[in-house]
């Protein structure tokens, strides 16, 4: 009845090991990114290019001059804030990709006070579309998490679907009602006037102080305040919660609300800082790269700050290599694509061991 | 009549990379993986596909090579997610962004070496993919129209689709599968190879997208390379699973449903019907969202997702 | 290997997360023929032992030998080959799939037709004596019939040797009858059986020989005819049956706890609670025992205002607390304090360290925005001390501490809010004597500041010498309130299978 598979053990198995220690877990991350950048450097070579040469490219792109140290801090501010937002989320464990729609929907909502209202004094203006583009935002978290609560609606798959009726209602918009009457030949929402837009400092729109503020805010928010807290016990249990006497389906709505609010900011800034416009291309992919950015920061907001910094250099660098080697800027894309297996795959290692066959030649003669 | 076969014709056309992406997350999906990377599988094997058919101008080698490269990002994903144990929703994602973006990479360095400018094609294998022909069935009207004058790829769909529904219906491993999505604890004990059975699974699913994506460029695109090509199909694919209760016959006519949506702009008579083409293009996911919420208001036992979908399985765990 | 054993274990070890050795060096010998039980306390490793069998872990050291070849269990489809089948205690059964479906996951062949399957499923089952609905779905079955579909898989699959993690566990008597005649049956056949289990009674009753565990290592073998319950006893626990838990003397307070006319229906309708009603004094432990799933978790969810019950009324005194969210009775000022079952996730967040964890209770009891971890940290530092908690800090993850020192946490936490009311549930599974003793001691303690403890239990030794009295449930219904001091095991075993008690014996 045996067959002689049996009498073998497997080359590798997997076993549960101690847990590791955050530091020993950090190491292992750092490792896993080492081998990332080795596997995309494998790949640049395969393409024909110099690892070493496109990687210091990317580095040095990033901060060659004045102005590309701003574009790359361009390029962070709506991954810090959205990734920030999605954070709320994530520590939730609601599974919420629809930072794209999120930060469409801030975006629209902003820009009907732009279009429509830009007489208003700058100052005031600019709060106004703030808040409405929170209100925007967080609106479009809101449907997610009441279908969430009232029908244990698969949050997942209804926040994607969100995000492209959210892109159809910017078109909609660009071909109807908003059109800009100037321009009858192509079908786009007008410039915004100079009043409707975020000012500049140190080169770069105040969008990078907003990011900054919110970076602290969320930092306080989730470590040192009541709501912070129920968040975590939240994800860690929503039976725990329960059993706290804490309003679990309130608190979702609540955090979902503010998670979309703050990705409906990053829409505001990249539309009044960056755009200039309300254009279909206003997320542009942001919302999901933020959902990297936050997994690979743990979902704190300290590594979320340093990870949107290395992602914006990645994608500014790219840009650079685009014009000096002719590489698309995609390529960035892939290397963070990379980078996120790699590291995902290396928490792993946190709580599990391969274990090698042992030796068992001197015990084999004994049987035989 | 010439309207609606036309526009059935047009529906089935447009529904078929669906069918593809639809089919490849069924398996995905009932091995417990929500793979969210369809639509970066389906891109993977949109320029695999592409960049075969470019080089060799042979329609059969492109579709192996679509085949190949979508199982192969398949294969990124089942590491990842199987033997790693890491999140599903992250590492879908990321396989998306990754596949999207491998596909850009590749399609504007040879765009770059072009010398039209563009990247089209060749002759013979245009040919290749282009509708049947065959004497006599495709002749008879209205029928022969709506059922034998199709691109090879509406046809291969269907062939799958029929396929992985015998597999499922009537096969002991189709069977074991099954069991698998539903309580991975469970098919382990009773002797399945949980492991084996999710990687082969997942990874010729992913193979299944990677066709569904070489029609975006050969088909819908008419041979020519766009970067981008897949479009959201991916994702349309991934709420369409829903639609079709995770059926392989209900992902069939689920497709030309969809399929339907997305051309229904072009056939509704906007003299009388005055509702602007961003409604349509919006309306799939519309409809998906819908009925996510009817799904979810009236749980039926069988026709709910997977019970173990995205969550992972460690033996030795209690 | 002079005689042929169906099994035979020598020095088998597992060590879990290495920490944590649930086997130390075990021998065990299984012959062809005879029903062997394993007898053990919770957590003495009877089942992982058996889950190495079956191929569901791997032994870190040791050898196995089946048939007198030694052998390399890698996976169930091992086990299978080898002709073992295990029916485990929590069934391993596809929900959304019929008997037969069940029966055929994971099977050599072919997939056959529905009616061959039906007539192959009849065959066996009419052998045995087995009774199942092949094209059923599991989840309209009852326990038992899902019980019998696992044994119903084994046999399919032609095993003849057969492992069975307490099966009796979730029977009723009839079917527990109902279950060894088929066992019996089996071995008559030839069939080689092991039975895991912890209730004496059904070991005498049953097995032909008995090997015991006790913290992971064997103790003895010997066969049933040649001992008797009280030996058994004495080689499972290591000591005399005197469990010398002790049950101080308290001045007892009225109308603490009442619960009258208490009805729950659950989620899929059934009736999980009917008319339940008892009283829990000030300065009394009241026990609660019964067949796991008798309706002790909805008792304690339904007090604590976890889930909403339609009839009845708990009153805490004189305060009524239907229709109360568990928030609202958290905040009535006399206070209940709940010791879940599932610790880490009901009643701590495991991901958390100790401080946070303390914050459970009581973080949204200061006033303002921000939470105030120091008296936090204060009380974890405190608990640490007193209840001598090993853990490497107060910031470390609770899910990466023992779980006899989870619980200390956890009910460490409960106590520290000086509560009128305490619940706890299963208070000691999986733990270890000594931590064991630390929580009876704990529970003792709380009885002598007149705290009403209400304890759902599962070792009728331990109920019948720490509690005042018992409250036995069946199907979710009383069956009796008892005096601990003057009732056997036996009684309440009656009692627990639904025989109700005489009016005489109910007033105490």
């Amino acid at each position: 009845m045996s067959d002689h598979t049996t009498h073998k053990e497997p080359l590798l198995r997997v076993s549960k090991r101690r847990e590791l220690t955050k530091r020993q877990a950090f190491g292992v991350k750092m490792i896993s990114l080492l081998l990332a950048l080795i596997a995309g450097g494998i790949f640049l070579a395969v393409l024909g290019f110099n690892p070493f040469v496109i990687y210091g490219t990317i580095v040095s792109g990033a901060f060659r001059s004045k102005l590309a140290v701003q574009g790359t801090v361009k390029l962070m501010i709506p991954l810090l804030i959205s990734a920030l937002g999605v954070t709320l989320a994530y520590k939730m464990q609601f599974w919420n990709i629809g930072a794209e729609g999120q930060i469409i929907m801030g975006a629209v909502f902003a820009s009907y006070f732009a279009l429509f209202h830009s007489n208003w004094p700058r100052p005031v203006l600019l709060i106004v579309m703030l808040l409405a583009a929170m209100i925007g935002g967080g609106i479009w978290g809101l449907i997610p998490a009441f279908f969430k609560n009232k029908w244990n609606t698969n949050e997942t798959l209804f926040t994607l679907m969100l995000n492209y009726i959210a892109l159809h209602i910017i078109s909609f918009l660009r071909d109807g009602p908003w059109r800009d009457p100037a321009n009858p030949g192509f079908a786009k929402i007008a410039t915004f006037e100079e009043n409707a837009t975020l000012p500049k400092l140190f080169g770069v729109h105040i969008g990078w102080l907003i990011a900054l503020i919110l970076f602290v805010l969320v930092y306080i928010y989730l470590k040192y305040t009541k709501q912070g807290y129920e968040i975590s016990v939240i994800g860690g249990s929503k039976a725990t919660a329960n059993y706290a006497g804490m309003h679990v389906k309130k608190i979702i709505i609540r955090t979902i609300f503010l998670s979309g609010a703050i990705c409906g900011i990053a829409g505001f800034s990249n539309a009044a800082g960056s755009d200039l416009t309300l254009a279909t291309g206003v997320a542009g992919g942001v919302g999901f790269t933020a959902i990297i950015v936050a997994w690979l920061a743990d979902l704190e907001p300290l590594g979320i700050l340093v990870v949107s910094f290395l992602f914006a250099v990645l994608d500014k660098g790219s840009s650079v290599i685009q014009s000096a080697y002719g590489l698309s800027t995609d390529c960035s894309d892939v290397l963070e694509g990379i980078i996120l297996f790699f590291v995902i795959a290396g928490g792993f290692f946190v709580r599990y061991r391969f274990v090698p066959r042992k030796r068992k030649e001197e015990k084999g003669g004994e049987n035989a | 009549m010439n309207f609606w076969v036309n526009f059935i014709v047009a529906a089935v056309v447009a529904g078929t990379p669906l069918l593809f992406g639809t089919l490849g997350e069924i398996m995905n999906e009932r091995v417990g993986h929500l793979n969210l990377g369809v639509e970066g599988m389906m891109s993977l094997g949109a320029i695999a596909g592409f960049m075969v058919g470019y080089k060799t101008d042979n329609f059969a080698l492109a579709m192996i090579a679509a085949f190949l490269s979508g199982a192969a990002g398949a294969l990124v994903y089942a590491v990842v997610t199987v033997t790693f144990m890491a999140n599903h929703t992250v590492a879908g994602l990321t396989l998306t962004i990754f596949g999207i973006g491998l596909t850009n990479v590749i399609g504007f360095h040879y765009l770059g070496m072009s010398e039209s400018g563009t990247l089209k094609l060749p002759e013979q294998i245009t040919q290749q993919m282009r509708s049947i022909h065959i004497e006599g069935l495709s002749d008879i009207p209205v029928i022969g129209d709506l059922l034998f004058q199709y691109n090879p790829f509406v046809y291969l769909g269907i062939v799958f689709a029929i396929l992985l529904a015998l597999f499922y219906n009537r096969t002991k491993a189709g069977l074991n599968v099954i069991a698998i999505g539903e309580n991975p604890a469970a098919a382990d004990a009773a002797g399945v190879h949980v492991t084996a059975w999710k990687y082969v699974n997942i990874v010729i699913g992913g193979g299944i997208c990677g066709i569904g994506g070489a029609f975006t460029i050969m088909i819908t695109n008419g041979g020519v390379w766009i970067s981008d090509c897949v479009g959201g199909l991916g994702w349309i694919a991934v709420a369409l699973v829903i639609f079709a209760t995770w059926k392989p016959m209900n992902a069939i006519w689920g497709a030309f449903v969809f399929g339907a949506m997305r051309i229904l702009k072009y056939y509704v008579n906007k003299e009388i019907i005055h509702i602007p083409d961003a409604f349509y293009d919006m309306l799939p996911f519309l409809v998906t969202a819908i009925i996510l919420v009817v799904v979810s208001v009236r749980q039926v036992k069988d026709k709910a997702q997977p019970a173990a979908c995205g969550t992972n399985y460690f033996r030795e765990d209690r | 290997m002079s005689e042929q054993y169906a099994i035979e274990c020598r020095g088998i070890t597992k060590i879990f997360g290495g920490k944590v050795t649930a086997n130390d060096h075990v021998d065990l010998q299984l012959k062809f023929g005879e029903i062997l039980a394993l007898l053990g306390e919770n957590g003495s490793g009877k089942t992982t032992l058996m889950n190495m069998l079956s191929g569901i872990y791997r032994p870190d050291g040791g050898t196995i030998f089946v048939r007198g070849e030694e052998v390399f269990i890698n996976s169930p489809v091992d086990a299978m080959n080898l002709g073992i089948g295990m029916i485990h205690q929590h069934f391993k059964l596809v929900n959304v799939f019929s008997a037969m479906d069940n029966i055929a996951i994971g099977t050599k062949g072919r997939r056959l037709s529905t009616a061959k399957m039906r007539e192959k499923i009849r065959e066996i089952s009419s052998r045995f004596g087995l009774e199942v609905d092949p094209d059923k779905k599991i989840y309209d079955m009852s326990v038992s019939e899902k019980q019998t579909v696992e044994i119903l898989k084994v046999l399919y699959r032609g095993s003849d040797i057969l492992i069975l993690d307490e099966p009796t566990a979730v029977l009723t008597p009839q079917e527990t009858e109902k279950l060894f005649a088929i066992l019996k049956k089996m071995r008559d056949e030839g069939k080689a059986i092991i039975i895991i289990t912890h209730k004496l009674n059904e070991v005498m009753e049953i097995s032909d020989r008995v090997s015991v565990l006790r913290k992971g290592k064997s103790v003895a073998s010997v066969n049933t005819a040649e001992t008797d319950e009280l030996k058994l006893t004495e080689l499972m626990v290591g000591h005399s049956v005197d469990l010398s838990i002790r049950r101080p003397e308290t001045d007892k307070k009225d109308g603490v706890l009442k619960v009258s006319g208490l009805s729950v229906t659950g989620a899929e309708g059934m009736k999980m609670l009917k008319d339940v009603s008892f009283e829990v004094k000030g300065g009394e432990i009241l026990g609660v025992a019964g067949v796991a799933g008798s309706g002790q978790k909805e008792l304690c969810e339904a007090i604590t205002g976890l889930i909403p019950f339609e009839q009845g009324s708990v009153k805490l005194e004189d305060t009524e607390l239907k229709g109360k969210s568990p928030f609202e009775i958290l905040n009535l000022g006399v206070s209940i304090s709940f010791v879940p079952e599932d610790r880490l996730g009901m009643g701590l967040v495991s991901s958390m360290g100790i401080t946070d964890n303390m914050l459970l209770r009581t973080y949204y009891k200061t006033p303002g925005l921000f939470i105030d971890r120091k008296p936090a940290k204060e009380m974890a530092d405190k608990l640490i001390d007193r209840l001598q908690i090993l853990t490497p800090g107060t910031e470390t993850p609770v899910r990466l501490l023992s779980g006899g020192n989870v619980q200390k946490v956890l009910l460490g936490r409960e106590i520290e809010s000086a509560p009128r009311v305490l619940i706890t549930a299963y208070a000691v599974r999986g733990l270890d004597i000594n931590s064991s003793y630390a929580i009876y001691d704990l529970l003792n303690e709380q009885k002598e500041k007149g705290v009403a403890v209400l304890n759902i239990g599962e070792d009728l030794d331990v109920l019948l010498a720490l509690c005042d009295r018992i409250l036995v449930l069946c199907h979710g219904e009383v069956t009796g309130i008892v005096d601990a001091k003057n009732t056997t095991k036996e009684q309440l075993g009656l009692l627990m299978t639904g025989i109700k008690q005489e009016k005489e014996a109910a007033h105490v």
